[in-house]
């Protein structure tokens, strides 16, 4: 290790294995100056604009918000705050199309700029020095600063773990073609970023920092060279053009010889990397006092006709940058965000740019031709030439393609950083990253499915030992209680009017303990035998609508309960009825849902005729369809009962309860004229007519069962 | 004399190479799960019965006993190929008798329809449903295991099973999906 | 607006596998003139023979395993192997010997073990040993170099010879093969194996005319010219260094050693470089990526394996030359040569 530090302290530059050389085609975009283009008449503020969680949304609809008011906070899940980038009006919340490759919709906060630009209350700092490194830690994640370099991981924990390290390295090799962000914002704000770096070894204690520029932007080397003189804790290290030097691994591997250990990180080596822009962000966040709000995005691509730099704001959708950069119509053109090795394709134009785009590249199909067919692959073995990692590209195909799980971990797949080197030389074609990606997520898919089994399983053992242990403890009271009341009765026979009163109580709770403990028994029973009681709904329902004491409809319920139980014949479970029984009772669920549905639209109607009779009850509106809607769906299940009775040529047993359920829900909708009953009892009533139904239903079923419970 | 010859050394070579492998037994036994515990870290423990046993581990134990590997439709053809590995039998299809292998889906309670009734916790194996008496249930989404068994016996059916939705960070990269959300009309490299 | 989805990198070098093989064809190029000139014209009837089998045979393979065609063919690895087989042989045999060797090659050897990518033996020396086993005579039939022969073989001829066995004035091929003094002649290899099993010294043996240059009259400029289109093939990215050097070292390393403790046993590493299919061997045979070991270093000890072989077999085995021999026998090690070659992913090393 003393003999490496040396090394580097000489300006030692290593190499890493394989890499490739790629087109640079940077000219195209780093001739200008970093452009401001308008403002764009929507902010699409993704809330998660990077790996990690989400803040906590702070403000709503309709909310006038200032540049740089924070529209998310931590809060409890510790996210990164997002903060508006510009003044304006939150004119929604809603999912919009994420800058993700799957596009798949995310939460975003739609801000409608007034133009006006009017700030918040900034709180500059320019003598930082005199805070110690939590509260700057804090002030950094306050502005919402995350890495800007690639997976956009918080900055703030990164900084957090004080740890004695050697080398702070600072990341300005932006080895991906076309992009020149970096490029730019080293040449024009050099200073600031040197500033940035001097505010991040304040906070990490960390004497020596090594700025890695890969040697095809001599502009910048230059321009930070002269922002580091005077400081010889600085080094700038001129670093050889190859792809993918810039991965945060090989650039450590490239400055200091060392390897981060597999699924560890640049600080178990006594390292710590930022990407220059992060740097130049935290220089914004504390001497400025500005929050994250905007960065470099890099408009390239020979379908633009005004490629450039600009400073995009955070939520400026790709259509609107696009649009500033007078972008061509393709016909199958592709838009990708982030740089043609590493960078995804964007299904829409509507996406935002977030804090870890770097990137819009609108290429023409001449320019970066999409890759013929696949090939089978005739082992030429230059993927496993070009891999920065030292894997075999070949073999992680084969097994990837197998599925093979097991062998793709042994053959090191997580070492993989997708840089695309090995799918970019294989001459046949083939998407080798593509198939990367997707045997990582399905690897991680299956560890989440097997660890959540995992809990389902303790979970549901934990369950069953409860269970068992209420049963115990259900018979432990029995056995007491009955103790007690023998005890009590010979307490009766010895002295009269003292044990009257004193037994009377008592004896009355054992009777209730006791009903209690044996529906609870039998329900348990039922319950683990998969098993629905028919006659217990009905008879609770019944109890329910008359509302009369807990305890004592309890008690009827479990000793109606109890009954049902005991006409039952008790055996060992008999699998295939039961498996029979579930089968029926789901295809009658499904024929209830979808006759709800049909019922649902059938209710809507009955609702706008009830509002032409009521016209004065605009404000119960909510309440009133609910009503209704439980009307129907009592109605709906009505009918699905008796069609069913039909079938099942049982008229006798139905047509009691049917007459019984016209009653109860005719009062329900002569009572909605008296819209001044309250919510619950609308709630209520909806319920007993659905429970009714439902018993209907359930009825009906039985009788068409004829070895199940005939006493119903 | 040569047949007894004969014999006895057949004899005594069977006796010794018992001896060896009955040593070898015992000397280089390997200790492994037992095999209930083997199949039941293969099923998905989503305890919703649909095999016609109360629970996974129950069909563990009848796997164990000789029932067959393939009547868990959560698990799917996955779980059927693994238990084949494990039993060491053929892998057959799965038993449409016990439903069909879905999208995974977890139980969402219609909260303003509930009325409190506790059946639904009731049934839950894995006690993934919240609530009281007579106030509102919900469920606990990350420990739904899909099982439906809470459905049936909500006397006013205000339970749904909604498919699992797909989040970036679940995203298999299935750039074909991607297209055909947005309505890209093109061929895919795949 | 909505656009086209790819999965990354959106980049590709524009180099296929088409283009790699049609590269490897081109470099064979200096060494089948050097052929030419040397061996007469057979070679060129012997290479249209050979490739249009190859292709016919592809053709109905493909169709058979029901796979579209055109890409298939497209992709020029038929071609290479066809025109291996085709140098591989000597140039007057005849026309049934080398659609023999490619049918079994591109059939067999090929998309029987699920077409191209798949197999584990290097078709074209498949094909080779099968011809040499089957058909000994023929395929030792070399003719001497166009300097010791006693006929010269016109286009007419020639091809009579590998139609016919007979050229139009009625002579066999075993009487072209007489040189100049009425000896037939043999490769040098052939030749030195000979003389040094029937107890001649080394330097005795190398009295011959056909060593009157420093490797064999013919066969030097023979090997030197593939030497010299494998140095492209290696300048141009398309085979790495690891297997050439390799299977030379293994070669000329116990050949150095050979001198040094058996002198006059001893051909020297020179004789066995520039001999035979040694250069062939080393640069286009032995470097066909789909039968070879798959990582540098891995690719180095398949190297040295096949020179190895090629020095035991040439020195005491019972063929003159060897490297078909080597190359399959090689074929088969590359799985466990992969295996304990796997080079060290990025943070597994062990730091000091």
């Amino acid at each position: 290790m003393q003999r490496s530090k040396a090394q580097i302290e000489q300006g030692h530059i290593w190499t890493f294995p394989g890499g490739i050389h790629p087109p640079q085609r940077k000219t195209l975009s780093n001739a200008s100056a970093i452009a401001r283009p308008p403002l764009p008449p929507q902010l699409v503020l993704l809330v998660r604009q990077h790996i990690g969680q989400a803040g906590d949304i702070q403000v709503q609809v309709g909310d006038q918000v200032l540049k740089g008011q924070p529209l998310t906070a931590s809060g409890a899940s510790r996210g990164l705050p997002l903060h508006a980038p510009t003044s304006g009006l939150v004119t929604a919340i809603e999912e919009r199309p994420s800058a993700h490759p799957s596009a798949l919709p995310e939460l975003a906060v739609m801000i409608t700029p007034d133009g006006e630009e009017r700030w918040i209350e900034r709180q500059p700092l320019r003598n930082y020095q005199q805070l110690d490194a939590a509260s700057l830690i804090d002030l950094i994640q306050q502005a919402g600063i995350a890495g800007l370099g690639g997976a956009g991981f918080p900055t703030a924990q990164k900084l957090a773990p004080q740890k004695p390290l050697d080398y702070l390295i600072i990341n300005g090799v932006e080895c991906e073609p076309y992009i020149t962000a970096d490029d730019r914002l080293m040449r024009e704000y050099a200073a600031d970023i040197v500033a940035g770096i001097e505010i991040l070894q304040h906070i990490t204690h960390i004497e020596r920092v090594l700025i890695g520029i890969e040697d095809n932007k001599p502009e910048a080397i230059m321009a930070m060279r002269e922002a580091c003189q005077n400081k010889p804790q600085l080094s700038v290290r001129e670093v050889p053009t190859k792809y993918p030097s810039g991965g945060e691994k090989q650039l450590i591997q490239l400055l200091t010889g060392r390897q981060v250990p597999s699924r560890g990180l640049p600080i178990d080596i006594g390292l710590l990397v930022q990407n220059v822009g992060t740097a130049f962000a935290v220089k914004r966040a504390i001497i400025d006092g500005e929050p994250l709000l905007e960065r470099v995005v890099t408009l390239t691509g020979e379908a633009l006709q005004r490629p450039g730099n600009v400073w995009a704001l955070l939520g400026t959708p790709v259509k609107h940058l696009l649009h500033y950069a007078e972008y061509q119509p393709q016909s199958n053109g592709k838009i990708i965000m982030g740089g043609p090795m590493m960078g995804f394709t964007l299904p829409t134009d509507a996406v935002p740019i977030v804090k870890i785009s770097n990137c819009v590249l609108a290429p023409t199909t001449q320019e970066l031709p999409d890759s013929g067919a696949e090939m089978p692959c005739i082992r030429c073995g230059a993927c496993a030439d070009v891999c920065p990692a030292s894997l075999l590209p070949q073999q992680l195909q084969w097994l990837a393609k197998a599925k093979d799980y097991d062998a793709l971990d042994e053959h090191n797949l997580f070492d993989c950083i997708e840089c695309g080197a090995c799918a970019y030389v294989c001459p046949s074609d083939i998407p080798l990253v593509h198939y990367y990606r997707q045997a990582k997520a399905e690897i991680r898919q299956v560890a989440r499915e097997k660890a959540k089994a995992e809990i389902a399983r303790e979970r549901f053992e934990a369950r069953q030992a409860r269970l068992e242990r209420e049963k115990e403890e259900r018979l432990a009271r029995h056995r007491k209680a009955s103790a007690a009341r023998q005890a009590a009765q010979a307490d009766t026979g010895n002295d009269g009017d003292n044990a009257k009163a004193n037994t009377g109580e008592p004896s009355a709770a054992v009777k209730a303990a006791l009903a209690r403990a044996k529906a609870k028994k039998q329900a348990q029973q039922a319950g683990a035998e998969n098993e629905v009681d028919v006659k217990t709904d009905s008879d609770e329902k019944q109890t329910a609508t008359t509302k009369t004491d807990d305890k004592s409809a309890a008690v009827a319920a479990a000793i109606a309960r109890a009954k049902a139980k005991k006409a039952k014949p008790d055996g060992s479970p008999d699998n295939s009825e039961m498996a029979r029984l579930r089968e029926q009772r789901k295809a009658e669920a499904r024929q209830r849902k979808a006759e709800r549905e049909q019922q649902a639209e059938q209710q809507q109607a009955a609702k706008t005729t009830t509002h032409d009779e009521a016209p004065q009850q605009a404000s119960d509106d909510k309440r009133q369809a609910a009503v209704q809607a439980a009307i129907a769906r009592a109605k709906a299940k009505k009918q699905a009962a008796q069609a069913q009775t039909d079938v099942a040529k049982n008229d006798a047993a139905s047509n009691p309860t049917n007459s019984d359920e016209s009653a109860d829900s005719n009062p329900a909708s002569t009572d909605k004229p008296a819209t001044d009953d309250d919510r619950k009892q609308a709630a209520i009533k909806a319920a007993i007519a659905r429970a009714k139904a439902k018993k209907q239903a359930a009825q009906s079923s039985t009788t068409q069962q004829p070895q199940d419970d005939n006493d119903s | 004399m040569s047949v007894l010859t004969a014999i006895i050394v057949i004899g005594v070579l069977a006796l010794v190479f018992g001896i060896v492998l009955g040593f070898a037994a015992v000397r280089f036994h390997v200790e492994s799960d037992p095999i209930v515990d083997q199949i039941d870290a293969i099923l998905p423990q989503t305890q919703c019965g649909q095999c016609g046993y109360p629970g996974c581990r129950p069909y563990a134990e009848a796997i164990a006993n000789g029932d067959d590997i393939n009547k868990c439709p959560p698990g799917g053809e996955a779980t059927i190929k693994q238990l084949a590995d494990l039993m060491g039998v053929e892998a057959k299809p799965l038993d449409a008798a016990h439903g069909e292998e879905d999208v995974k889906r977890v139980a969402v309670i219609r909260e303003d329809e509930c009325i409190g009734c506790t059946k639904c916790i009731q049934a839950c194996p894995v006690d993934a449903i919240l609530g009281a008496a007579r106030h509102m249930h919900t469920v606990i989404e990350h420990e739904c295991t899909g099982c439906d068994l809470c459905v049936e016996p909500c006397p006013v059916d205000c339970i749904d099973m909604v498919p699992v939705e797909t989040r970036p960070e679940t995203w298999q990269w299935n750039l074909k999906q991607v297209a055909e959300s947005h309505g890209i009309p093109v061929k895919m490299v795949e | 607006m909505s656009f086209r989805i790819a999965p990354s990198p959106h980049g590709h070098v524009q180099r296929a596998t088409s283009d790699v093989m049609r590269w490897v064809v081109l470099a064979l190029l200096p060494g089948v003139i050097v052929q030419l000139v040397f061996f007469g014209w057979g070679v060129l009837f012997q290479l249209v023979l050979a490739i249009s089998t190859a292709y016919v045979c592809e053709a109905l393979c493909v169709q058979a395993r029901d796979r579209a065609a055109w890409p298939v063919l497209k992709d020029n690895t038929a071609l290479v192997t066809a025109s291996l087989l085709a140098l591989s042989i000597p140039p007057l045999t005849p026309w049934w010997v080398i659609v023999i060797g490619v049918i079994f090659a591109i059939v067999v050897v090929k998309h029987v073990y699920g077409g191209v990518g798949q197999n584990i033996f290097n078709p074209a020396m498949a094909g080779y040993v099968l011809l040499l086993v089957s058909f000994p005579v023929q395929m030792t039939s070399w003719l001497p170099p166009m300097q010791l022969s006693q006929y010269s073989l016109g286009l007419w001829d020639s091809l009579h010879v590998i139609l016919f066995e007979f050229t139009p004035d009625g002579y066999s091929v075993e009487q072209l093969r007489t040189s100049v003094d009425g000896i037939t002649m043999a490769t040098p290899l052939d030749s030195a194996k000979t003389d040094l099993s029937l107890g001649y010294t080394a330097s005795e043996a190398l009295q011959k005319p056909i060593f009157s240059d420093f490797a064999g009259l013919g066969w030097q400029w023979l090997n030197l010219a593939y030497l010299a289109g494998g140095l492209l093939l290696i300048k141009l990215r398309i085979i790495s260094w690891h297997i050439p050097l390799g299977l030379l070292l293994g070669l000329c390393v116990p050949a150095l050693l050979q001198v040094a403790f058996a002198p006059d046993t001893s051909i020297g590493p020179l004789i066995h470089a520039l001999s035979g299919a040694t250069m062939l061997g080393a640069f286009f045979i032995a470097t066909d990526p789909v039968s070879a070991a798959t990582s540098n270093r891995g690719r180095l000890y398949f190297g040295l394996l096949i020179g190895v072989l090629v020095f035991l077999i040439r020195t005491w085995g019972g063929y003159p030359d060897a490297i078909a021999f080597a190359v399959l026998l090689a074929n088969m090690c590359v799985p466990v040569i992969d295996k304990y070659t796997k080079p060290t992913a990025y943070g597994h090393r062990r730091e000091s």
